[in-house]
């Protein structure tokens, strides 16, 4: 399995090869984006539409920058402003648009599985899917394991793309807070178990999914202890507008119980990195000072987004056969 | 028109035997081998099994309120077509069938159609689980089945009241299982595959809760219940319980939940959304096993029409339900192997008993169904080819929607004749 000509929907099952290649291929765009003219033209002439049916900032911006600076045409639609609201059909959204001549679309929607829908939909169109619903978010999770062997490689002073997946064998990773509700947990775990890392998860009972049977984790019996076991520490944002406010007693039990709060950086070791996919709810899930300490590297999940997205729709659309 | 239905093996309550069949002015005038008759058109029945026709007690016609979905006329052309000489019709239409009115214009709309239609009433005022509907007026109008299927009455005292209203009136409350509050606007069966997938779960508990509570306020009340699609194993478990203790309980189950498992949900198709959902293949299983025993007094198939547009939507915003009528025969045929008998017990005679459309309780107006193939009974009757194999295909369907889960599916037996009161509807798997 490879992300070459392919669509991307989802990591579940994906190889550890099919990541690297991705790891590897945006190593590359990096370079490109410390330049003073950021641009390939890989996608020269290619059109891709950016189709966000959920709110959005930094994903949408990383995916449209990440298209533009491939030298692709960029087309997107707005939400508030189209016929989505007045109750059309995904079929007729998506028809409609592929009429304007797609070679690529990156979709977020509320609903888990519209990417793979739209795929069906628009069989000659790749589809990347930006996420959907409470299902996936393949691009999160790659430019969460990107940064991870990126900051490792830094330490060890070697090119992270000499090093395959090396650094993250044995590697211990703590997902911290609403399992339940994330695509974000579900790409990340499928990420991390790929490339051979360890992954725990840690959350009050409700926001586990009901069932883990078959996930490659295991449950944390204690959030403190696993602190102190983690290499990394990924919190996740409380979906509070999806409704898990009711999940747990208020959101100052979650921050006494499962929060990254000040007092318990102290059981972290010093070399432990802390991730956050954005947005973050300061004084929830993380306490405001520990957001903002040296080993948060969020701002650096932000900026790698970028050019792993540049290597998904480079792999992904670059590749793909001629439609006959 | 006379009919003489040569060549064919009739199925008996008991056991099939050879004979033809002949039909006079809509009667059953004569049974026995090597009929003959000089003004009755030859129906060869070669090879195929003649039996009474079907009976669904689970229709969604959808009129009045949502035609562009399916209408009584088009919903009783599928009927026709997959062996059905009587539906009845269940009343979450738009609005409600909870009145004199509305059930009247869908009585006649019905005998307008070739088959007979019968109606499910609704329980309470428009469906809403809080005051009960007129069911003594309905009632005299010739509704036997009440429901407030899309849901089930949720509050335990307003069901409690209606059973203890409805069981004088000898009439049979229907219920949906699913507590809501636990359903939680789920989509798909709860499990390991809904956690993976993403998607919100309706769990079997949802369903088992209300069957359970159902059963005690049948205990409580000496009242009939109904249990519409039964999905898990502990449900129908629970059914089977009540009735060993003697309680008046009867039950269906849908063709989807003995054909299907969660795991068409792995495709984010939003064909395979269905209340209560597709379950595990656990489940599948019983049901299945379950059919031939006479434990399932009916295969019913909550045929539920939806508008393409809808289906075309996200898994999430999608509507719940799946067609049934054109395909039913065929998968419970299948499910059960070579057991006419059963197929018969399932599809005709018991669903009739449920609904109370035998010769003996039919209402006025509606002729008598699933009954036994002997001289004097109403002809309707289905011919059966066993044999026949062909393919789903949602391009054929009579029905005016096309949201079938078994489009593409290969089906082994197929309705060859429909005779509904004597007419030939159904010919060589043709409307006439």
């Amino acid at each position: 399995m490879s992300f070459r000509g392919a669509n991307v929907l989802t990591l579940q099952g994906v190889t550890r090869e099919a990541i690297l290649d991705v790891l590897d291929t945006a190593e590359s765009f990096v370079e490109v984006n410390q330049r003073t003219v950021k641009k390939v033209p890989a996608l020269k002439g290619r059109v891709v539409a950016s189709l966000f049916f959920e709110e959005s900032t930094r994903t949408r911006l990383s995916f449209e920058t990440a298209a533009k600076r491939l030298g692709a045409d960029v087309v997107s639609l707005a939400v508030a402003s189209s016929s989505v609201k007045k109750g059309e059909s995904l079929r007729d959204t998506i028809t409609t648009i592929d009429a304007l001549g797609l070679d690529a679309v990156v979709l977020r929607h509320r609903s888990s599985g519209a990417a793979l829908q739209v795929s069906r939909y628009v069989p000659h169109v790749r589809v990347i899917n930006a996420g959907d619903g409470q299902h996936q978010h393949p691009t999160q999770g790659l430019l969460d394991v990107f940064t991870v062997r990126q900051l490792l490689a830094e330490r060890r002073g070697v090119l992270p793309s000499e090093t395959g997946s090396q650094l993250f064998e044995g590697l211990k990773v703590l997902i911290v807070g609403d399992i339940r509700h994330s695509r974000v947990a579900r790409s990340d775990i499928a990420a991390y178990h790929a490339l051979g890392a360890e992954v725990r998860v840690a959350a009050p009972g409700t926001l586990l999914p009901n069932s883990l049977e078959g996930w490659p984790v295991t449950v944390a019996p204690d959030f403190e202890e696993a602190l102190a076991w983690a290499d990394v520490v990924a919190l996740l944002r409380l979906q509070q507008e999806r409704g898990s406010g009711s999940y747990v007693p208020s959101l100052g039990e979650f921050t006494n119980t499962f929060g990254l709060t000040s007092r318990r950086v102290g059981l972290l070791r010093p070399d432990t990195i802390v991730m956050h996919p954005g947005p973050m709810n300061r004084g929830v899930e993380i306490d405001s000072d520990v957001a903002d300490l040296p080993q948060s590297v969020i701002s650096r999940q932000v900026a790698n987004g970028v050019p792993v997205r540049m290597a998904v729709l480079y792999l992904s659309v670059a590749e793909k056969k001629e439609w006959s | 028109m006379n009919l003489l239905i040569r060549g064919g093996t009739v199925i008996g309550p008991e056991a099939p035997f050879r004979a033809d069949v002949l039909i006079e002015s809509g009667v059953i005038t004569a049974v026995g081998e090597r009929l003959e008759s000089a003004n009755a058109t030859v129906v060869d029945a070669t090879g195929c099994w003649v039996g009474p026709a079907f009976v669904d007690i689970h229709t969604h016609l959808r009129e009045p309120g949502r035609e562009a979905a399916e209408t009584i006329e088009s919903g009783a052309r599928a009927a026709a077509i997959g062996g059905f000489s009587a539906v009845v019709a269940m009343p979450n239409t738009e609005p409600a069938l909870d009145n004199v009115p509305l059930v009247s214009y869908v009585l006649a709309q019905g005998a307008k159609t070739p088959i007979d239609v019968a109606v499910a009433g609704a329980i309470t005022i428009g469906r809403k689980g809080e005051s009960l509907a007129p069911l003594a007026d309905l009632a005299a109008l010739g509704v036997r089945l009440f429901t407030d299927d899309g849901t089930g009455v949720q509050n335990p005292l307003v069901m409690r009241r209606a059973l203890e209203y409805a069981a004088p009136l000898g009439l049979r409350l229907a219920q949906h299982c699913e507590d809501e509050a636990l359903a939680n606007g789920g989509v798909m069966n709860e499990g390991p595959l809904s956690a993976r997938l993403g998607l919100a779960g309706r769990p079997a508990a949802a369903e088992e809760i209300m069957v359970q509570r159902d059963i005690a306020l049948v205990r409580l009340t000496g009242g009939r219940v109904h249990f519409l699609h039964l999905s898990t194993a502990n449900s129908l478990a629970m059914v089977l319980a009540a009735r060993a203790e003697g309680l008046d309980v009867t039950c269906e189950v849908a063709p989807h939940h003995f054909t299907l498992t969660e795991e068409a949900c792995s495709s984010f198709d939003p064909q395979f959304k269905v209340h209560p959902p597709l379950r595990t293949e656990t489940d599948r299983a019983a049901l299945q096993a379950a059919l031939a025993t006479g434990a399932i007094d009916a295969v019913a198939t909550d045929h539920a029409p939806h508008a393409p547009e809808l289906k075309d939507m996200a898994f999430d915003e999608a509507p719940a339900g799946m067609l049934g009528l054109e395909h039913v025969a065929a998968l419970t045929h299948e499910a059960l192997g070579d057991n006419p008998v059963a197929l018969f017990n399932v599809l005709s005679r018991g669903p009739a008993r449920v609904a109370q459309l035998r010769a003996a309780d039919a209402p006025v107006g509606l002729s008598g169904h699933g009954g036994v193939i002997m001289v004097g009974e109403d002809a309707n009757l289905v011919i059966f080819d066993p044999t026949a194999t062909w393919t789903g295909d949602r391009t054929a369907l009579h029905s005016k929607a096309s949201n079938t889960p078994y489009d593409g599916r290969a089906l082994t037996g197929r309705v060859r004749s429909t005779i509904v009161k004597g007419r030939l509807i159904v010919h060589e798997g043709a409307l006439q």
